[in-house]
């Protein structure tokens, strides 16, 4: 990876979707909006990938981000999409700390499948809860944004755009940083292999754990911008499949740059978004043959396709 | 009669369910190392081809109890086929990747499966409902239920006693054991690693559709139901221990007392049953209740 | 199957050739067709009891209104004599896809109204949207009261009654057929809407009858399938009265695996989404099962012209007899067909023109007259009918037909259903 091309294209797809903002169709804004948020979370998976753990349970801190935000909402009579935001890191930082002394002790399909049953429990509690709705969920909208009135205008809906597009555009960012950190480069050592990375007198669990909390955090961020954004959460959020989409936009995406994610969630929700409208009776086929075409013939993600093309063009 | 005695009859009976539809996910992923969520579907299959062929032995007036046999065949029918379309065709291009990736390839799978059975059965559902009250049913206190629960359980018993003595006591089980153990060590002593996973699948496929078989009385056979069966199948089989045969059994038995109990003493429960002792399991033994010795390798 | 070698690209081709005969086909095109989204359930658990009805329903709708087949008053070809061209999206996937389908439906595909939506949380979600996008989009089956208790929408109507009616009606006929019960137990659904008629339902119980008790409340997870140990449950709770509002393929599980165990020998059950199974059901539906159409549909539609035309059309697509969801969508069209042709003969049938019309119109439906009274007119309002079962040759009717009317069985405007049931469920001014 050349450290200023990466930047580059960073600040340079941030310029574009900016200038482009106003000129966009509502359809397509949205379309970005969600994939954002889902990038932002597939952000966290992409790190925990690197470190070799995959998980099939963020939707909880998917979710607990959603509720943390709406809940400010309903019960608190706060409505600053900046609060909320601040709001679900903090939930999902605190839940995850506690969790992740569980976690860190796990690896391969193993954490995969408490991450899993700690997201269902998470999704039978809501479900339970017919004071939030219960499995129908409730609406929520951001009244304000540091202060100033955004609901119902249409000035509002650009701000919480562009809100979203800096938030996931910072994230993007730290990631990077993060990345080139020492802390942030033990993850791929962890994944090639976890006893050379002790003898060589790094904490293993220390990272998996610091490492489980940032993708959680992420996971809250995007499920507070997504709830914003959609105006309307569920516990649906919270079940096996919404985690099993992360992972497959993680795959779909691959490892090989903090740009890959939110690739890979436009193109998953483009694909599923025209699969609905001109296959209505089989838009999943339609997926699972796009899912498999994907793994059998870009093993590395999408994003390998970029180095394929650099390597042929040098 | 005691409340705690239902307890027991229908924990087991839960119990034997669970058991038929995990035995198949267990056994492909002791051997292939692969977590099939195409299970689900095979499942689905093997229900709607049961409630086709036997639903259509009942309409042309053959002798009913013939019907069972008409079952057990539909699976063997879906596992013969879908077994070695899926692995040949599909899977042995995956062996050696990442265990997630393999995850979501039958998760694609599952998918088009899906998709397929709306396109051939359409969303109404099926009836097969004769074979579930024609043994009639048998009274334990103040409760009755029909004799076909005994057929379920005296079938998870058969599934379970056969796999363990194929498993333990036949030359072919035992080449089966050497590759869960060591798949190249297995190789190296002249094992045919890749009919192994062959026969394997297909036998794991048959065994889903035969879940699906047998279920096919008791329920709607409609869109959906694999999905259902399959986060129950996965519950059983992580507890258990993935990849062992006791484990499910046991897992079963456990989960099955669990929702029983949790249906006649707290019925709020039983929405988290399965989920809060799969996590209790889990923290307590990381690798579920019976698993493997791995090697340490450096 | 033809999942061989090269499967990928078998089931590719035989993916565009399902999505080819998937497109809805196009009407008659002399000028510009109306283009109305329909959201419903084409897979998963709700697509054969509800989804794929209502589709059904809708296109034979579509067709017969576009060759200006159907009775007085909708004789007009189309709406107002535009075709009316469809185009369909499944509402599987959750909450957070609807939103997104529905802004596509709106933004890219360009449809003038939306007619949709069968899940509650669904409509939840996209009322606020279709408000914001300014879309006149009418929910033609969800059934929760929050829709309108909760908020109120300009751009959105439901053209059906909401969910109180089915629990207070159901208790009503209940204690006129078992007026000597002591206690009830329920079996319902572990999600909003099976706990929602449950609390409804023993709400309306508590003021009605307060001496009446509860002896258990099963809530299976939903999708459960097997119903061994809840059967045994109500079994031993010995309960005169069993309220379920299982649907789909949960109640037909449920039935059929507790009919064998005689669970029905001794308790009266009560199911107030059952219409839907009835003709699949014959065998597994002891006789006197009291059975709700949530409203005045199916086999409660009181004989007209228009339930006779719309049998007709369904059944020459579908086979069967329609069941409530088709009633539920023939409403929808109906009720937007009447607004789009007031306003078109008035001023124009822009939105605002059309959403003009529709607000606190009345209009006649294959399940009889609706009214649009609650919501500041955007929400119907109907009476509705129970019956029990009988079987008669080998088919399962409804006998002993109760109707109930709108001022027995809804809370009138301004007031939220719990509370107005608790309050004694007076008669509020229509």
């Amino acid at each position: 990876m050349k450290p200023d091309r990466s930047l580059t294209a960073l600040v340079a797809v941030l310029a574009v979707i900016l200038a482009a903002t106003p000129f966009l169709p509502g359809w397509a804004m949205f379309l970005l909006r969600v994939s954002l948020c889902y990038g932002t979370v597939v952000l966290g998976m992409m790190l925990l990938m690197r470190t070799g753990v995959v998980s099939f349970g963020h939707g909880l801190y998917y979710c607990l981000g959603a509720y943390a935000a709406g809940l400010l909402d309903v019960h608190f009579k706060v409505a600053d999409m900046a609060v909320m935001l601040v709001a679900a890191v903090a939930v999902t930082l605190a839940t995850s700390a506690v969790l992740g002394l569980l976690l860190r002790k796990y690896r391969d399909i193993f954490f995969a499948m408490l991450s899993l049953a700690f997201s269902m429990i998470l999704y039978g509690l809501l479900v339970k809860t017919s004071a939030l709705g219960s499995s129908d969920g409730f609406n929520v909208s951001a009244k304000t944004l540091f202060g100033v009135t955004v609901a119902g205008t249409e000035y509002g809906r650009h701000a919480t755009f562009i809100v979203t597009v800096v938030v996931a555009f910072l994230c993007a960012l730290g990631m990077r940083a993060y990345l080139r950190s020492h802390t942030g480069r033990l993850a791929e050592a962890i994944r090639d292999n976890e006893l050379r990375v002790e003898y060589m007198g790094a904490s293993v669990r220390n990272v998996i754990h610091v490492n489980y909390m940032i993708s959680a955090a992420l996971a809250g961020l995007g499920g507070a911008l997504a709830a914003v954004g959609i105006g309307h959460i569920d516990p649906e959020m919270a079940y096996w499949t919404t985690s099993g989409e992360f992972v497959f936009i993680g795959i779909l995406a691959g490892t090989g740059s903090v740009l890959a994610p939110f690739l890979g969630a436009l193109i998953f929700e483009t694909i599923r978004s025209f699969a609905y409208e001109y296959s209505p009776n089989t838009w999943q086929m339609a997926l699972g043959i796009t899912m498999l075409l994907v793994i059998m013939f870009l093993p590395g993600g999408l994003w390998s396709l970029f180095g394929k093309l650099r390597r042929k063009a040098a | 009669m005691g409340q705690l005695l239902a307890v027991v009859i229908d924990g087991l009976i839960y119990s034997s369910w669970l058991f038929i539809i995990a035995v198949g996910l267990t056994l492909i992923y002791g051997v292939m190392k692969i977590l099939n969520i195409a299970h689900g579907s095979l499942y689905a299959l093997g229900a709607y081809s049961a409630a086709s062929l036997a639903g259509y032995w009942l309409d042309q007036g053959y002798a009913p109890l013939g019907s069972y046999a008409a079952m057990v065949a539909a699976a063997v029918l879906v596992g013969l086929v879908a077994g070695p379309v899926i692995e040949r065709g599909l899977l042995r291009f995956m062996y050696g990747k990442d265990e997630i990736v393999l995850v979501l390839v039958t998760y694609a799978v599952f998918l088009i499966l899906e998709d397929m059975i709306k396109l051939v059965w359409g969303v109404d559902p099926l009836f097969l409902a004769q074979p579930y009250g024609m043994l009639g049913s048998f009274t334990v206190g103040n409760l009755t239920y029909p004799v076909y629960n005994l057929v379920l359980f005296g079938a998870a018993v058969g599934v379970g006693l056969l796999l363990t003595w194929v498993l333990t006591r036949t030359r072919k089980g035992k080449m089966l054991v050497a590759v869960i153990h060591d798949r190249e060590m297995a190789s190296a002593v002249g094992i045919n690693v890749g009919m192994v996973y062959f026969v394997t699948f297909t036998v794991g496929a048959m065994l889903g559709a035969f879940g699906g078989a047998l279920t096919a009385p008791m329920i709607s056979v409609q869109p959906g139901i694999g999905a259902e069966t399959i986060v129950l199948a996965f519950a059983v089989v992580v507890i258990g221990g993935l990849g062992s045969l006791p484990g499910a059994a046991l897992a079963a038995v456990l989960v099955g007392l669990v929702r029983a109990a949790a249906v006649h003493y707290q019925p709020e429960l039983d929405l988290f049953a399965i989920y809060f002792v799969m996590a209790a399991v889990l923290i307590m033994r990381p690798k579920g209740l019976f698993s493997l010795q791995e090697a340490r390798k450096i | 199957m033809a999942l061989k070698t090269p499967h990928a690209l078998r089931l590719l081709a035989a993916l565009l050739c399902a999505a080819s005969i998937a497109v809805p086909s196009t009407a008659m095109a002399q000028d510009k067709p109306i283009r109305i989204g329909l959201v419903t359930f084409l897979s998963g658990p709700a697509a054969g009891p509800f989804g794929v009805p209502a589709k059904i329903a809708a296109e034979a709708i579509v067709e017969s209104l576009n060759a200006g087949k159907a009775p007085a008053p909708y004789a007009t070809r189309g709406f107002g004599g535009i075709p009316v061209e469809l185009s369909i999206i499944d509402e599987a996937g959750g909450a957070t896809k609807q939103v997104s389908e529905f802004r596509n439906l709106v933004e890219r595909q360009n449809v003038d109204f939306v007619i949709g939506y069968i899940g509650s949380g669904d409509c939840l979600a996209v009322a606020p949207v279709a408000e914001e996008l300014k879309k006149l989009t009418v929910l033609f089956d969800c059934g929760t009261p929050r829709v309108f208790e909760d908020a109120s929408y300009k751009y959105v109507f439901r053209t059906r009654s909401h969910a109180t009616m089915d629990a207070v009606a159901g208790a009503l006929y209940l204690l006129d057929v078992k007026p000597g019960m002591k206690n009830y137990a329920g079996i319902n659904q572990n999600y909003a809407y099976g706990q929602d008629s449950w609390t409804d339902f023993t709400a309306v119980m508590s003021t009605l009858r307060p001496k009446v008790e509860v002896t258990t409340s099963q809530m299976p997870k939903f999708g459960a399938g097997q119903y061994g140990p809840e059967i045994s449950a109500l079994l031993q709770s010995g309960s005169d009265v069993i309220h379920s509002s299982l649907w789909g393929g949960d109640l037909e599980a449920f039935m059929l695996q507790a009919t064998p165990r005689n669970l029905f020998a001794s308790s009266q059950l009560i199911l107030v989404a059952g219409e839907p199974y009835l003709h699949r059901l014959p065998g597994n539906i002891p006789d006197g099962t009291i059975i709700g159409a949530r409203g005045p549909n199916g086999a409660y539609a009181p004989k007209s012209a228009l339930k006779d035309w719309l049998v007709q059309i369904y059944k020459a697509r579908g086979e069967v007899e329609p069941n409530y969801p088709a009633y539920s969508v023939a409403m929808a069209f109906l009720g937007l067909k009447a607004a789009f042709e007031k306003a078109k003969a008035k001023s124009g049938a822009d939105t605002e023109a059309v959403i003009k019309a529709m607000e606190h119109s009345t209009f006649d439906s294959p399940s009889g007259k609706v009214m649009m009274k609650l919501g500041k007119g955007h929400q119907a309002v109907t009476g509705t009918a129970y019956g029990v079962t009988r079987t008669v040759d080998g088919r399962i009717t409804l006998t002993n037909v109760k109707y109930y009317p709108v001022e027995q069985i809804q809370p009138p405007e301004g007031q939220k259903s719990l509370d107005w049931i608790k309050d004694g469920m007076k008669p509020g001014k229509w």
